[in-house]
């Protein structure tokens, strides 16, 4: 019974199962608000001097200076193949952690934090904003007409699967 | 009282004191008659003593209360150290060490020692056991004349000694002579060669001690030994000698067969044991860094004062690594904030604003090479327990062998220091085990019965180099074949076309081992596997290379993750790379109308050859810099190996200090980029790997 309600359902003072809560960070790309569980997010960065590391993909920018860390870069535009725009006072660099893995992500703006009801997340439909399904982990609904798209950060940074995708394009 | 909060400290110390316990045994063994050792042996016995009882530790406390019992007997001139007082005093050592391990790991230090206390405690009785009673009448009846031949001026090798056998049997007289010159003579090195002179016109000096170059060089106190093979009457030669001027005393002593036989057989017992080389093999072998380099010091100079030099403590403190990683990422951000300040003294245009952010610079760049190297460890901290290792080792297999380290100063990064222990640990067992042969082989290949084991460590290019050589029999390719085809790791068809250096990586495969017969050492076959999987996930890989009959060379090459090198910055266009000045030969400037188009590659006059001139520009796809639009271009020649190549470059920044950080667990491969370096700036300057350059 306590399955069907999610991990981590429990009971509220009433003594009624609730959801489970988690917090998101929210940041844009185009038109489209993505979040990823905050628990992944390390810090939020203003955009820095990126070098640029040769012979790798075009999304990856190059490697940052994160205090004293030497941490790659992705666009994310660029890894899910929508057009690169320039950056902006807007810009930010989120710095996730996935097992040992550290990443930054070029986003085009990260300013709100909101809490979810697991509940809320549906399974993603194909194509949202133009990136494919098995990167999102579902859509949420945030209050009444706001859309977020979560993340699924595992498939975004699969490196097998970025050697597949860059063959299809050869 | 609560001791929780010094448990640390005690164990930081013990492993200290118990180090140089070790290191001070195999000291002590290699000359016996230096009381100062013992000395230092038993202040570092007591304060672990002291230590241990503190802390409630009552077996580590008894133990170590027995071997100050017999080391103070020693200290006091009432016992001699003898093999079998080694052998127990080592044992204790042993027994120490795991009971301090089981305190680290949280246990409580007991153990049984029941029988070593047993055993120390006889010795302290006077007893001796079985086995070692023909060493101490052997050293009475050495002594027949009433001359003292201590056993440290007998260092006698076998080669000397059937020379002295030889003679014996042709009917000459063997001498045993020392002579003492007058304390207030001033050139000590003319009396003596004087004495040589004369010597030698009535015999032959086969042995003297010290050796006749030192005594040359004036390094010896007021006396010196020698054997002597002549025809002449012990009383003639010794009126000769006091003839002399300026000699004070000439004892000499006739050697008969029976003292030598017993004077071969200490010796040989000695060397045996000893793994530590004899004196004059360590003087030739410079770099020695065991217990072998003071050992001439030892042996030749007695003052305590040179001695004291070599002892010096380093002052060193502890800290916490957690504590250094912290301090560094402080530091990098406080790197960034420099940068800001600089560019905003420049933007404000106040002079005394620009000049302290000027110092602020400077100083800053100082503590950077600071804190970058604080986590540099010299590899000595893994190389020190070796010797007494391979000496344990070599003892129980019946074998003689010298460990000769060098490069032990050479500095790795502490996390690669935690891991590299246990695989050097089981190639040096295997090179002890299977790449020594045992005495009898090395005597019917004409080798000298001591083999060496060669353990260097070095930096080359961006790497660390850790090498084991032995002197051995070498790996015998079809051997390995003839198993690895049994085992089904390779069929008979691969097995003819395999290179030299397959042939030998074999011997890294799970399951696989030549050996004949298995040994506790080594020899199960799980040894080398083990150590490639290691060696691998840090990042580094192991070359073998042999000549049979003649010895193995295995070659751990380990990346510098996090390790500080020399690199030389040059620029790009607006990208600044590091280049390991290792692997850079030469610099320089050549005009367009050199090069050379060959074959589609490019070519430049170099010395008497042409070497090939790589557009870096062009393999990193740099973005702002092009040398084909310059007609003077900047080049870097870097070698790899003996083949040698040109880079063209932008232009040079200059030599720095860096550290090599890798590029994150997301891009943990990147042609010709080997890492990267944060700049004094913060910025991120990515490090060329010239061995993916050159091809």
């Amino acid at each position: 019974m306590l399955q069907e309600w999610g991990q981590g359902a429990r009971l509220n003072k009433g003594g009624f199962f609730v959801a489970e809560q988690i917090k998101v960070i929210v940041f844009a790309l185009g038109n489209e608000e993505y979040g990823i569980d905050v628990d992944k997010v390390r810090t939020i960065e203003r955009m820095m001097p990126i070098t640029r590391v040769p012979k790798t993909y075009s999304f990856i920018k190059g490697v940052i200076n994160l205090r004293g860390v030497v941490i790659p870069v992705i666009d994310l535009r660029g890894r899910f193949n929508l057009e690169e725009t320039e950056y902006t006072d807007q810009t930010r660099i989120i710095i996730v952690a996935v097992g040992d893995m550290e990443v930054g992500f070029i986003v085009d703006a990260a300013n709100d934090v909101v809490d979810l009801d697991r509940d809320n997340i549906d399974s993603p439909p194909e194509v949202v904003g133009g990136v494919k399904a098995k990167y999102l982990d579902g859509v949420a609904k945030v209050g009444e007409d706001r859309l977020l798209i979560m993340l699924n950060l595992a498939e975004v940074l699969n490196r097998g699967e970025v050697a597949h995708l860059e063959q299809l394009e050869d | 009282m609560d001791m929780n909060q010094y448990l640390s400290m005690f164990i930081d110390e013990s492993n200290d004191h118990l180090q140089s316990l070790n290191e001070k045994m195999l000291e002590l063994e290699a000359s016996p008659e230096d009381i100062s050792i013992v000395q230092v042996i038993f202040r570092s016995a007591h304060t672990l003593k002291g230590m241990a009882a503190t802390m409630g530790f009552e077996d580590l406390a008894a133990l170590t209360h027995q071997m100050e019992n017999v080391l103070d007997l020693v200290r006091n001139d009432k016992l001699k150290m003898q093999n079998f007082i080694f052998d127990t005093l080592f044992k204790s050592l042993d027994a120490l060490e795991a009971m301090v391990q089981d305190i680290t790991q949280g246990g409580e230090g007991k153990a049984d020692v029941s029988a070593i206390v047993a055993s120390l405690q006889a010795i302290v009785r006077g007893e001796v056991p079985g086995g070692a009673q023909d060493a101490a009448p052997a050293e009475g009846s050495a002594q027949p004349a009433g001359a003292p031949i201590s056993k440290e001026q007998v260092q006698l090798d076998e080669f000397q000694h059937s020379i002295l056998e030889q003679s014996l049997a042709a009917g000459h007289r063997v001498l045993f002579i020392e002579v003492s010159i007058r304390e207030d003579c001033q050139l000590k090195a003319a009396r003596a060669y004087m004495v040589f002179d004369l010597l030698e016109r009535s015999g032959e000096v086969v042995k003297s001690h010290p050796t006749v170059q030192e005594i040359e060089q004036e390094k010896f106190d007021r006396s010196f030994s020698l054997y002597f093979i002549t025809e002449k009457d012990p009383d003639e030669l010794r009126t000769m000698i006091l003839n002399l001027s300026e000699i004070e005393d000439a004892k000499l002593v006739s050697i008969d067969s029976d003292t030598l036989t017993q004077l071969g057989e200490k010796i040989k017992e000695e060397e045996v044991l000893a793994q530590a080389p004899a004196p004059e093999t360590a003087a030739d072998a410079a770099p020695v860094e065991t217990a072998a380099e003071e050992k001439p010091v030892a042996a030749g100079d007695k003052q305590p004062a040179a001695k004291k030099v070599v002892a010096a403590p380093s002052r060193t403190i502890r800290v916490d690594i957690e504590r250094l990683d912290v301090l560094m990422n402080l530091f990098s951000e406080l790197l960034i904030d420099r940068v800001r300040l600089e560019q905003l003294a420049t933007e404000i245009k106040s002079q005394e604003l620009t000049e302290s952010v000027e110092h602020m610079g400077r100083v800053s760049s100082d503590l950077q090479n600071i804190v970058m190297k604080l986590r540099m460890v010299a590899i000595d901290t893994v190389f020190n327990r070796f010797p007494r290792m391979v000496r344990d080792l070599a003892k129980s297999l019946g074998k003689k062998l010298d460990l000769v380290i060098t490069g032990a100063e050479t500095e790795l990064d502490r996390t690669v220091i935690d891991e590299i222990g246990d695989p050097l640990v089981h190639l040096l067992r295997n090179s002890v085990d299977h790449g020594i042969e045992s005495i009898a082989e090395r005597v019917a290949a004409g080798k000298p019965e001591t083999g060496t084991v060669n353990l260097r460590a070095f930096h080359s290019g961006n790497h660390v180099f850790i090498e084991i050589q032995d002197d051995g029999k070498g790996i015998d390719r079809s051997k390995v074949l003839a198993s690895a085809i049994k085992k089904g790791v390779v069929t008979e068809d691969e097995s003819r076309s395999m290179t030299d250096e397959q042939v030998y990586q074999l011997l890294f495969a799970p399951g696989f081992s030549t050996a004949e017969k298995i040994s506790d050492i080594s020899g199960r076959g799980v040894g080398l596997d083990v150590v490639k999987s290691k060696i691998s996930t840090l990042g580094g890989h192991v070359a073998v290379t042999s000549t049979l009959g003649e010895g193995t060379l295995f070659s751990v090459q380990l990346p510098l993750t996090l390790s500080i090198i020399s690199a030389m910055m040059i620029r790009l266009g607006s990208e600044k790379y590091a280049i390991p000045l290792s692997s850079i030969v030469e610099t320089g400037i050549i005009r367009k109308n050199q090069v050379r188009n060959v074959h589609g590659s490019k070519l430049i006059p170099y010395r008497d050859a042409h070497i090939p001139l790589m557009s870096l520009s062009r393999f990193f796809d740099a973005p702002d810099f092009n040398e084909e639009d310059e007609e003077e271009t900047e080049i870097v020649v870097i070698r790899k190996g003996d083949r040698m190549a040109a880079l063209a470059i932008d232009s040079f920044i200059g030599q720095n200090e860096i550290v090599i950080k890798n590029l994150g667990k997301y891009l943990p491969q990147v042609q010709g980029i080997s890492g990267a370096t944060i700049l004094g700036d913060g910025q991120v300057a990515l490090i060329l790997d010239p061995n993916a350059l050159i091809k």
